[in-house]
């Protein structure tokens, strides 16, 4: 395996898997979906390389990938895994037994459509179906983000104040196999940052055993659950403090929420992942002629930034929000958060919901642009559900 | 090397065999001691338990919140995934040793795994086959009752034909459950490299002896253990180690072990009773008891029985001296 080098054209899989490399985790469970597969690949041939030396287990499903992490987490070990799609539908019960247990294992997740019919390329219909999993929710938008947030997740899990799994959501191919220019942080660097595993009441602790899983009837189980609600809200204050330690090494700097071009806007479009890049160049175009035009990327998805986007939304003519997957006999996920978010605003703009992208359709700038129009003309309708790229 | 009774004596006087008194399994269910035997065989071969179970009876029996009847490291993650759990456990703790992060790294460590026969023979078969196939070091032993007792008799892919269960219930038109037991032994001895056995409560010297090699084998070990459940089969709560002695003797149950493919009987049966008595001795067959076609079902599985006792015997001639690898 080629040396990887501090600046590098790499695709996503490439630098997320470089991350892993870096992290160094004792324990991965690989299983392979597309286009996830890539990422366990190339970390599994560090290990047969010899570049990291994590113990790897190749399991014969995703339900097990997610169950011998946790088992692997609950003993005190720092433990990966990545899926996709029905990988992560696969895992889903033990997506929230993880959570539950307060167990901070970190999955990059290479978005893809939740079949059927089967379909591999990218939408978010996989990640908003564990949206209410208990887990941290990062989005990235590019390899760079990707490769970022795979080594700040691991100091935002482990934090004492939130002891919760992390998702990183990359979109599937468009990032996980789209070759870009990625700056690795150094090897050393990268360690240091990431640290000793912070371990909290291990299992394979003998002179102080625990009973990891109990059954927890009504009067315990509501308390439970709350303390789980509390370590979510400690996470926004966490992601701050280890983004700012990330950006004294890397120069990077992350936020809850990314604004781009937001200051004087009047019209801001909210989108997650990488078809944000393209609005930011729909968004230049457009103030070239003259349009008051603004993207928000929420960078944290889980939890929900309402108090970020109330204070930006608040006031401005209009919010257009892109939702890369839909929510049957309901308002699609983004749009319906955004607006519950908008209740409170005290001036409260047009709001109008684009559904794109769904099984990897294309979005082209004219779609971002079509939907920026209809704001101008003051023709957004909140509710009505409206498509782009989609044939009629 | 075997266990001599002063060990054994001085074991059970120390009562300390993993599992406390206070759970709230039923009087007489067996499954509790299931657990202490293999338990307190490996404390007295020097060994830490670590355990992992499945959901069933005895989890929810022995870990109601906030006290837990387990005084050994315990993790108990869901229905189907106990295999796979003490899978990421064991190769956390390969991890943790090799980089000198264990609290206890001079401890020698017996990965456990338990499950009942809803969580082993059906929903976990696929997770459990995983955890074989990848060679984990660990012993998973499963508690068979026959059924799903812990949801309330439903029929399990162990439950044999005759058998009351509210999902597969005798009826005006309905035998119950038509299909014979599933043989899990075999589908488990069928991995490469495995230790396999069957053991009962009944039978105390052979289950600890059986214990002692899984603990002592080189590779996983799968354990099947014989596990009335006194509720569901409705035999008196004082019944569970009569009815693993009736269904050793019908041959319902044979003691026997598959090391690396070569088959051991380890209790030979000279003739063996008929499997009648066996099953008229439990509540759970009167219904099926009082039908018309009682008797074609009470043949068919004592056809079985003999012939799956004949064909033991035929393997371990066939198979002594040929191991796997
Ligand atoms: C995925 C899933 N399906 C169903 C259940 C419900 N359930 C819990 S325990 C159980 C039966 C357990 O039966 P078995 O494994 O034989 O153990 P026993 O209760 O008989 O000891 C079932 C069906 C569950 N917890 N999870
Ligand atoms: S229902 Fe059966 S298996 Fe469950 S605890 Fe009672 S006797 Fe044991």
């Amino acid at each position: 395996m080629p040396e990887v080098k501090n600046r590098q054209a790499v695709t996503g899989a490439q630098a997320v898997a470089n991350a892993m490399r870096q992290i160094n985790p004792d324990v991965v469970a690989a299983y392979p979906i597309t286009p996830q597969t890539p990422i366990v690949e190339y970390f599994a041939q560090y290990v047969a390389d010899g570049l990291a030396d994590t113990e790897m287990i190749p399991v014969e499903s995703e339900h097990s990938a997610m169950s011998a992490v946790v088992g692997a987490a609950a003993s005190g070990a720092r433990a990966m895994t990545a899926t996709a799609a029905n990988g992560l539908a696969l895992m889903h019960e033990i997506v929230y037994i993880a959570a539950s247990l307060r167990l901070p294992i970190v999955m990059p997740v290479a978005n893809r459509a939740l079949s059927g019919p089967i379909n591999i390329h990218c939408d978010h219909s996989d990640a908003m179906a564990e949206r209410d999993s208990g887990w941290i929710q990062l989005w990235a938008e590019n390899a760079q983000e990707a490769y970022d947030f795979t080594l700040m997740a691991i100091k935002i899990g482990e934090h004492e104040d939130v002891r919760l799994p992390v998702m990183v959501n990359l979109d599937g191919f468009i990032i996980s196999h789209g070759v870009e220019v990625v700056d690795f942080i150094d090897d050393e660097a990268a360690k240091k940052f990431v640290g000793k595993p912070i371990v909290k009441y291990p299992l394979l602790d003998l002179n102080n055993p625990v009973t990891y899983g109990p059954l927890d009837l009504y009067d315990y189980y509501f308390e439970h659950k709350r303390q789980q609600i509390e370590a979510m809200k400690h996470v926004k204050h966490v992601f701050k403090q280890v983004a700012k330690e990330f950006e004294k090494i890397s120069g990077r700097k992350y936020d809850i929420i990314e604004k781009y071009k937001t200051d004087d806007a009047e019209y801001i479009m909210i989108a997650l992942g990488s078809t944000a890049g393209t609005i930011k160049y729909t968004v230049d175009l457009l103030r070239e002629e003259g349009h008051k035009v603004g993207l928000v990327k929420p960078w944290v998805f889980r939890p929900f930034p309402k108090e970020e986007l109330q204070e930006i939304l608040n006031g401005r003519k209009a919010v257009i929000v892109l939702d890369r997957a839909a929510s049957f006999g309901a308002e699609a996920p983004l749009y319906e958060a955004v607006k519950s978010a908008l209740y409170e605003a005290a001036v409260r703009p047009q709001i109008g919901s684009y559904v794109y992208g769904l099984g990897g359709r294309d979005i082209k700038v004219e779609d971002i642009r079509k939907a920026f129009e209809d704001a101008f003309e003051g023709n957004l309708i909140a509710d009505e559900e409206r498509y782009l790229g989609l044939r009629e | 090397m075997a266990l001599n009774i002063m060990q054994l004596a001085t074991l059970f006087a120390d009562k300390n065999p993993g599992i406390t008194q206070g759970h709230r399994l039923c009087p007489g269910c067996a499954a509790p001691n299931v657990v202490k035997f293999a338990l307190m065989i490996a404390k007295a071969k020097g060994f830490e338990p670590v355990v992992g179970l499945a959901t069933g009876c005895l989890e929810v029996s022995t870990t109601i919140y906030p006290y837990s009847a387990w005084n050994v490291p315990y993790i108990h993650n869901a229905f189907e995934n106990v295999a796979a759990t003490i899978s990421g456990v064991e190769t956390a703790y390969r991890a943790l040793a090799r980089r000198g992060r264990l609290v206890d790294p001079d401890k020698k460590y017996a990965f456990f795994a338990f499950g009942g026969d809803g969580g082993t023979y059906d929903i976990g078969l696929q997770s459990l086959s995983g955890a074989i196939e990848r060679g984990h070091k660990f012993i998973y032993i499963v508690y068979d009752n026959e059924g799903y007792m812990n949801t309330g008799n439903q029929r399990s892919g162990s439950t044999p034909p005759g058998s009351q269960t509210t999902t597969a219930p005798v009826g005006k038109k309905l035998s119950g459950k038509v299909q014979i037991k599933k043989n899990i032994v075999e589908i488990m001895a069928g991995h490469e490299n495995v230790y396999v056995a069957t053991v009962s409560t009944s039978e105390p010297m052979d289950f600890f002896k059986k214990i002692e090699k899984a603990l002592e084998f080189d590779g996983p070990s799968f354990i099947a253990a014989f596990s009335p459940c006194v509720r569901f089969w409705r035999v008196g709560d004082d019944k569970a180690v009569d009815i693993s002695k009736l269904a050793i003797e019908t041959g319902y149950w044979p003691l026997y072990e598959v090391e690396r493919g070569v088959y051991r009987i380890t209790k030979r049966l000279k003739e063996l009773k008929p499997v009648r008595q066996f099953i008229e001795a439990q509540g759970r067959f009167k219904p099926l008891l009082k039908k018309a076609d009682a008797d074609d079902i009470v043949n068919e599985i004592q056809e079985y029985v003999t012939s799956r006792w004949e064909r033991l015997l035929a393997l371990e001639e066939a198979t002594k001296d040929k191991p796997i690898r």
